[in-house]
């Protein structure tokens, strides 16, 4: 049997959007608050969703510590408590939550063994939220 | 095709233990969810139901219907319950979320006649959940 599972985890951190091929006008009009130059923070939670076939001996479609491991150190070491555009990843794209997303996507894609990758979804606020599935 | 969920709530304890394995082995696997003696949780369940909406009635799914099956089925066997001594799939089968959603599932599907049975979702906490669609 296939089922999928899915854990949510908390990082906070700062960004400022602000797109360096647009004049200082659309900048403003186009990112409001947000393109503050001093920046601005939020708590993000992180929701990642796995998938695989149900193991027999375990009950489990991979072990939570393995998954748990894996976003310690790859996501949350990485985007907890930093200016995510002081980031490489950053350095040349806009730090929106769609870019975070897809980047905490492809970190996943790439690395993590234990389950097939179905989606990430990304919550900015309780009222923002955005999903990548590939 | 209009979706409909419903939530639930029941609690429940339960243990991780697989008697073919070594104390080591169950240890090293299931953690702390190994502890003989058990330990509980507050799941919450989302059944989610899919159909065409009847022309007369506007309804997907009768909600009292589906609720009563969802208690009778659901909440009557496993709230308040040891799930691996008191819930008949879990005699042999170790009860983690993917186990109980699944069972959920085979509990509901036969008897929701109206609608059809679209996704399980099962909350062991709220960071920790499970969807089971039915899937092979």
């Amino acid at each position: 049997m296939k089922a999928h599972l899915s854990r949510r985890y908390l990082f906070s951190a700062s960004h400022r959007l602000h797109c360096e091929a647009m004049s200082n006008e659309e900048n403003q009009m186009t990112y409001g608050k947000c393109n503050n130059p001093y920046g601005h923070g939020h708590n993000y939670t992180v929701e990642v969703t796995v998938s695989g076939q149900v193991d027999e001996k375990t009950g489990m479609v991979c072990k939570l510590t393995d998954l748990d491991r894996f976003i310690e150190t790859e996501i949350l070491a990485r985007y907890g408590h930093e200016n995510l555009n002081m980031l490489p990843e950053f350095a040349q794209e806009v730090p929106t939550t769609e870019n975070l997303c897809i980047q905490i996507y492809e970190i996943l894609q790439r690395g993590f063994r234990f389950a097939h990758l179905e989606r990430v979804r990304l919550e900015e606020t309780m009222m923002n939220s955005f999903e990548y599935a590939g | 095709m209009v979706y409909l969920t419903r939530k639930a709530e029941f609690s429940a304890s339960h243990l991780y233990h697989n008697p073919d394995f070594t104390p080591e082995e169950n240890r090293r696997v299931f953690g702390k969810c190994n502890n003989p003696n058990g330990h509980g949780h507050n799941y919450t369940l989302e059944v989610t139901v899919k159909g065409e909406v009847d022309a007369r009635s506007g309804f997907v799914v009768d909600l009292k219907q589906l609720k009563e099956i969802m208690h009778r089925e659901v909440l009557d066997a496993m709230d308040h319950r040891f799930l691996n001594k008191e819930v008949p799939e879990f005699q042999h089968q170790i009860p983690t979320t993917e186990n109980i959603a699944i069972a959920i599932w085979q509990r509901l599907a036969t008897k929701l006649t109206a609608a059809k049975l679209h996704r399980v979702r099962l909350y062991e906490t709220p960071d920790l959940f499970v969807d089971f669609y039915g899937e092979a």
